[in-house]
């Protein structure tokens, strides 16, 4: 029989690694959207911001939400430098030079990591108010993951209003739907791009962060995730912040059902659920552009 | 418009000589000098370094298995990041068959291997091929990750996680033993059966057939305009392109005695691909050059530098993607023009 605690553990639980992999992923999302640029190395960007906020926590003692900044601006910084130096070469390349440069990249970041920081897993030091048990009436779950899950909605909620409210959010929209169209309009896209390319990777980066409580952290964070990532960012569809939430959220809570009730090869019916989503909404569940 | 081309073709009579355009393009399919080059390379190997011939036959599957992915995503442009299942199809028929004793003829084993991967090619083609881009992607990644998940689950049967260890291969032709401690057997073996592949792909994609799947990938549009069964020659194409996987992973069974998960995972769907484009996709020689560069410089790397081999791995991934347009033989082919170009400009 199953428990109240142990439902919890799964929805609550779930959801919180499902928030990550939104944080992770939501700027995947856009930027593929945008320039249908398949970038592979995003997880890259997570692990860099990961290893940022973990190391200022470990080894300079700065609180949580000060590393987080860090975190955010530092993997947007160097993210930038990547877009501009090297990503907007290959624009108009074929999505295969895409894919040879983003994993070259992926390369030269895991071996950067083993060089710089090494080989081993960093574990994230929870601040005391964060690390205990918090009682939401009908059960007891960890602080932690509900402060991930409220973080989530805070997200979802203010790239929303981003998108839906904002002139630049409109032209994003308007990029994703018509590149073309919206340069005629006069739509910069170039620029468009640098200052989401830097966004997404920084929440990348944040979500790097947070995570590294339930996904570890480790020079090939990368490449273990990847395959995640893409399914979110595909079932969620592109360019859509709504589908990549609700993405993860499914993804999340599904992987805690299954490891719980399959504890072997359980997530045999996430890849199968993700084929009879994809056949039956090639373009995932809320995207509007034909992939 | 028209005088260009018909006189070589229509009349036959010393035609080519005249248009160098037609020249090139009625004999596009002859034999070059050049293309004898990889095998008398492929036999001084076999003599030059008798201690690294395991090395060796590692190196002929990995062409094998990217050449079988250059008619697919080369040739016909299905981009796809999952053909390890047929890889791993090929390995487990051949890996259980012969760990049951059922049957380990190595020859007739690889082409049931070549049979089980063409059927799971066929059975996923029908469903996938009407998607494209990154859904397609996405697609072959998961149906080669069931499969993975799948292979895992049934413990029982394809010893999960661990695979099956220590296969007896029967000899070739029931004369040449294959031994697991010196791989000369393996490499010969591995070596006929590329070359057979090879000219096998070779004469498909100068086919028509072959001039069918490249206009699907220039401009699909127009194939259907012309009245090509478009969706067809797709499936046939990744069916042919599975069963040459599955000749791979079959042969690499053979090869190293065992199977296991390592043969149906991402890594090894992700490193073939790396491999095609980096050596040049689209042009039977790139799967050759590739794997070479690619696996050598692995394995190179990783003894001299073992912590942290990708960053020279990783740095040349870059540098071809950034300035080497379709891979190394790409560059080599700018170059030559350029070249021609300087001599013929004083």
């Amino acid at each position: 029989m199953t428990s109240a605690a142990d439902i919890a553990n799964m929805v609550l639980g779930g959801l919180s690694a499902g928030t990550v992999l939104f944080i992770v992923s939501v700027g995947l999302s856009v930027t593929m959207g945008l320039m249908g640029f398949v970038n592979l190395a995003h997880g890259s960007f997570a692990m860099v911001g990961g290893y940022i906020i973990v190391l200022a926590m470990n080894r300079a003692h700065v609180d949580l939400a000060t590393a987080l900044v860090l975190g955010f601006v530092g993997t947007a910084a160097l993210s930038v430098v990547f877009e501009r130096l090297l990503y907007r070469r290959l624009y108009r390349a074929g999505e295969l030079d895409q894919v040879l440069f983003t994993i070259g990249l992926i390369f030269i970041f895991i071996a950067t990591a083993i060089l710089v920081v090494g080989p081993e897993g960093q574990t994230l030091q929870l601040p005391p108010s964060l690390d205990g048990q918090l009682n939401l009436g009908f059960v007891q779950y960890r602080t932690y993951s509900i402060f991930l899950i409220g973080v989530g909605i805070v997200i979802v909620a203010g790239l929303w209003l981003i998108f839906e409210r904002t002139r630049i959010g409109g032209q994003i929209r308007a990029t994703v739907d018509n590149r073309r169209m919206a340069e005629s309009l006069g739509i910069n896209v170039d620029r468009l791009f640098t200052i989401t390319f830097a966004f997404g990777s920084g929440m990348a980066g944040l979500g790097g962060g947070l995570g590294a409580e339930f996904l570890g952290l480790d020079p090939q964070y990368a490449l273990k995730y990847l395959v995640y990532f893409l399914i979110v960012v595909s079932v969620g569809g592109l360019g859509s912040v709504l589908g990549v939430y609700c993405a993860s959220l499914i993804l999340g809570v599904l992987n805690f059902v299954l490891t719980f009730y399959l504890p072997k090869g359980g997530t045999i019916f996430i890849y199968a659920l993700t084929i009879l989503i994809l056949l039956l909404r090639p373009q995932g569940l809320l995207g509007r552009k034909e992939p | 418009m028209n005088d260009a081309l018909l006189p070589a073709t229509a009349t036959g009579v010393a035609g080519p000589s005249e248009n160098p355009g037609v020249h090139g393009l009625t004999r596009r399919h002859h034999l070059r000098w050049w293309e004898a080059l990889p095998w008398i390379l492929a036999i001084a190997y076999y003599f030059a370094f008798p201690d690294y011939l395991s090395f060796g036959a590692d190196l002929l599957i990995s062409i094998l298995f990217a050449l079988s992915l250059d008619l697919a995503l080369g040739y016909a442009g299905i981009v796809t990041l999952g053909h390890a299942a047929f890889f791993g199809t090929g390995a487990y028929t051949v890996g259980m068959l012969a760990y049951y004793g059922v049957w380990n003829e190595p020859i007739t084993a690889l082409i049931l291997g070549a049979a089980a991967a063409a059927a799971v090619g066929l059975l996923s083609g029908l469903v996938l091929l009407r998607t494209t881009g990154l859904t397609l992607l996405m697609l072959t990644l998961s149906t080669m990750a069931l499969l993975e998940q799948a292979a895992n689950m049934a413990h029982a049967v394809t010893g999960g996680f661990d695979g099956l260890p220590s296969l007896t291969i029967g000899p070739v032709f029931g004369l040449f033993e294959f031994n697991p401690l010196y791989y000369d057997t393996q490499y010969l073996f591995s070596l006929g059966v590329l070359f057979v592949c090879f000219v096998f792909m070779r004469t498909l994609v100068y086919s028509p057939f072959g001039e069918s799947l490249t206009g699907i990938r220039e401009n699909v549009l127009r194939m259907h305009a012309v009245g090509a069964p478009v969706r067809r020659r797709l499936i046939v194409c990744y069916c042919i392109s599975a069963a040459l996987a599955g000749i791979a992973g079959g042969l690499w069974a053979q090869d190293n005695a065992y199977v296991n998960l390592s043969a149906l995972g991402l890594d090894r769907a992700a490193t073939v691909l790396i491999i095609l484009i980096l050596g040049g996709y689209g042009r039977l020689y790139g799967a050759f050059i590739g794997a070479v560069v690619y696996l050598a410089l692995e394995h190179f790397l990783a003894q001299v530098y073992p912590t942290a081999w990708q960053l020279g791995l990783g740095l040349l991934l870059v540098a071809v993607a950034l300035f080497a347009r379709n891979g190394i033989l790409g560059l080599g082919d700018t170059l030559w023009r350029r070249f021609q170009a300087r001599r013929a400009a004083p």
